[in-house]
């Protein structure tokens, strides 16, 4: 028996940040003083602040060691699992004059509520045994042993569950749907595929718990009378599909997948179905035309996939972070979900933050939070000083929240009425420094790349509204060119076949609508307010302030600038790559963007 | 596995190791085992190991915490194992050994009974 818990962080994040080298020196250093009967090093899944990784967490004290590296490890195992004396200066320490905290009294942690995370960072996910602990296929088993199937879909309907993948369907509903139309063939069908460039709520979920979805999937099974379930992942998650294999051996092997599941007769199995990366497929059609081996693009609905879906039978699709929700549903009942949240949307909500925030990672709150508590709270406010200017939501499909919207409370219906939406749950955020049209033209570049070129729309408009977005951002547009934009916009979202291209033109509108005024001055005054559009801006040199001491001719690598020794210097606009380092390299100043 | 109570089993057998791991939210008994260099050399490892083996047998994690502490001062009455109860006065034992924390653990974290002949309250401090 162990004493104490050596919590390593195993998701993405951390690994990349070298979490496993840590782990096999850890091993190492407690093997070399003789602790490896009292102390137990667990590589778990993601704690969420990813930015601060790797991330070790020691118990039973709880103590947050943040930015480990291998060198340290000799440190904690010398002083901390020896000698009981936490390495104080590795203790994450969220305002540097506060003492030493643990992990769940940072305001990073107060604020959250942790449903679909709720395993995440706390056990090891290539163990059953572990998910099992923390109540786990006890929700399966109270299914199984005691309720009607529809019971079950009743619990979701009436907890209010919605689809956590974008659109924010009633779950219950889904599968009421489906569970009404007859047939001895039914499929369920879990959609990992997240695309949205921003968001990894998904992956997360999968590396740190993903028994809590293979048991999610086993319910809906047996409510709406499935046996076979499919969970379609993206390839670039290796983590993600290397433990969910795991987790589906380790079910079979204790029987809560296959045939006759805790002596009830109902029979149920999950197969991993890998996506080569394609963002359509992350559309419900598209993405049951790729499981069936076919190339992943969308087809026209009705008939929807609850009556007619993969290999055209009736089939129910949710996204991962939904399934995380069901388990919960199941065993705390529908009365302590719905408590949870606002009017219509409730529960909680994952949120990937990224962008110009100190705490990137992930964060789980209850719906209604409001977005300055998200980003001025928990994400710990804007780095540099520098001003909040907008959030984007939704990926490519949503829009940006401007600064005075940041106290509306966030939920599915608040998020639609000011031109944005919850997507999957990104969150990316923007300062002073970014270009909105720049922004738009981010996005619009991944679905033009993105679009699968089945229907025209899509195909071609995303692609001519880029063109015009490239036009503004060189300072070759007309007024006449934005009444373009908004036509064309309003007619994809139309006209599109999915909702890739339906919703392709959000950011576009969205910062049409609340910026305005920037896309003006790119083209009224060619000028690119945040100085991020190259074409638009030129570097100068204040005659007042230069010395002459070379140092940016020097570096320069277009041979730009000119001058004598202690004489101001000139640069040259037609040379200039406009690549900045002139600024950077100046000690006095003197080089400003206009 | 054909019954939810094999699966109950499972659980109550893991839950132990996972409860320690739960974050501490002060509504514990905390049992803090002096482990600076004084009280490894007077032998507090066995004592640590001692306590938290058998919270964890009985399946107690949920309501004591193990935990190690530095060195309080005391260095000639090492091992040092102090217990805090909320809402009760701290209690100090000193000179432990695995036999007197199993002493302790039975009369004073089970039964709740402080056993007086250990504390430093009882010891000639001179």
């Amino acid at each position: 028996m162990y004493r104490s818990y050596v919590l390593v962080c195993g998701g993405t994040g951390c690994t990349s940040s070298g979490s496993l080298k840590i782990i096999e020196r850890m091993k190492d250093e407690i093997k070399r003083v003789g602790l490896q009967d009292e102390v137990n090093v667990v590589e778990t899944g993601c704690h969420g602040l990813c930015a601060l990784g790797p991330i070790v967490v020691v118990y039973p004290e709880g103590t947050f060691y943040s930015l480990v590296k291998v060198e340290d490890v000799p440190e904690i195992v010398e002083e901390h699992l020896l000698k009981g004396r936490p390495v104080k200066r590795l203790i994450y320490d969220e305002e540097s004059s506060i003492g030493p905290k643990s992990l769940t009294d940072t305001d990073f942690f107060k604020k959250q509520y942790r449903i679909a995370l709720r395993n995440c960072g706390v056990i090891n996910p290539e163990k059953i045994d572990e998910y099992i602990a923390r109540d786990g296929y006890e929700a399966l088993g109270k299914v199984l042993t005691s309720m009607k199937p529809q019971e079950v879909i009743d619990i979701i309907t009436k907890s209010g569950l919605r689809g956590r993948g974008g659109a924010g369907f009633p779950t219950g509903k889904k599968w009421q749907f489906c569970a009404n139309v007859p047939s001895d063939i039914k499929y369920v069908c879990c959609n990992a595929d997240e695309g949205d460039p921003g968001a990894f709520m998904d992956r997360s979920v999968l590396e740190g718990d993903p028994h809590a979805v293979l048991e999610a999937m086993t319910i809906a099974g047996y409510a709406i009378g499935s046996h076979q379930g499919y969970i379609y992942v993206r390839a670039e998650y290796p983590i993600a599909v290397k433990r969910l294999q795991i987790a589906i051996d380790q079910a079979r092997e204790y029987n809560l997948l296959g045939k006759d599941i805790f002596g009830s007769g109902f029979d149920f199995d999950i197969e991993l179905r890998l996506g080569a990366g394609a963002f359509v497929c992350g559309e419900e059609t598209a993405l049951m035309t790729s499981i069936e081996g076919k190339r992943g693009e969308p087809r026209p609905r009705p008939p929807f996939p609850a009556v007619k879906g993969l290999f055209g039978q009736p089939s129910i699709l949710n996204n991962v972070e939904t399934w995380a929700n069901v388990c919960q549903i199941i065993l705390r009942g529908s009365d302590w979900f719905s408590a949870i949240g606002t009017e219509k949307s409730k529960g909680t909500k994952v949120f990937a933050l990224g962008g110009k925030i100190h705490n990137t990672g992930l964060v789980e709150i209850p719906m209604g939070t409001t977005l300055r508590e998200i980003i001025e709270d928990i994400g710990g406010g804007i780095p540099n000083g520098k001003k909040f200017k907008a959030a984007q939501t939704g990926g490519p499909s949503g829009g940006c929240i401007p600064a005075e919207k940041m106290d509306i409370p966030i939920d599915y219906d608040n998020l639609i009425s000011i031109g944005s939406m919850m997507g999957s749950g990104g969150l990316i955020v923007l300062d002073e420094d970014n270009c909105m049209v720049d922004i738009a033209k981010f996005f619009l570049t991944f679905t033009v790349g993105e679009s699968c070129g089945k229907c025209t729309p899509c195909r071609i408009g995303t692609k001519r509204m880029l063109e015009i977005l490239e036009k503004i951002t060189k300072g070759k547009g007309t007024m006449d060119d934005l009444k373009k934009l908004e036509d064309l916009a309003y007619y994809i979202k139309d006209n599109a076949l999915c909702g890739l291209g339906q919703t392709a033109p959000n950011p576009v509108l969205s910062t049409m609508r609340y910026f305005k005024d920037e896309y003006l001055a790119h083209i009224q005054d060619k000028h690119c307010p945040a100085g991020v559009c190259k074409a638009l801006l030129s570097y100068n040199i204040d005659p007042n302030k230069c010395k002459g001491c070379t140092l940016c001719a020097k570096n320069c690598p277009a041979d730009a600038i000119s001058g004598t020794v202690r004489n101001p210097h000139v640069i040259d606009q037609s040379k200039c790559v406009k690549c900045g380092t002139c600024m950077d390299k100046c000690r006095f100043g003197a080089i400003y963007k206009k | 596995m054909k019954t939810l109570e094999e699966l109950r089993a499972i659980r109550d057998k893991m839950k132990n190791q996972i409860d320690l791991r739960e974050e501490d939210k002060g509504d514990r008994i905390r049992v803090q085992v002096g482990m600076a260099t004084c009280g490894i050399a007077s032998g507090a490892r066995p004592v640590l190991n001692k306590f938290a083996d058998l919270v964890q047998e009985k399946g107690l994690s949920g309501k004591i915490l193990v935990t190690q502490t530095g060195c309080i001062g005391l260095c000639q009455y090492e091992p040092i194992v102090e217990v805090l109860e909320p809402g009760k006065p701290k209690i100090t034992y000193v000179k432990m050994d695995a036999g007197k924390a199993e002493e302790v653990f039975e009369q004073h974290l089970v039964r709740g009974q402080a056993l007086g002949k250990y504390t430093l309250a009882t010891q000639d401090i001179k």
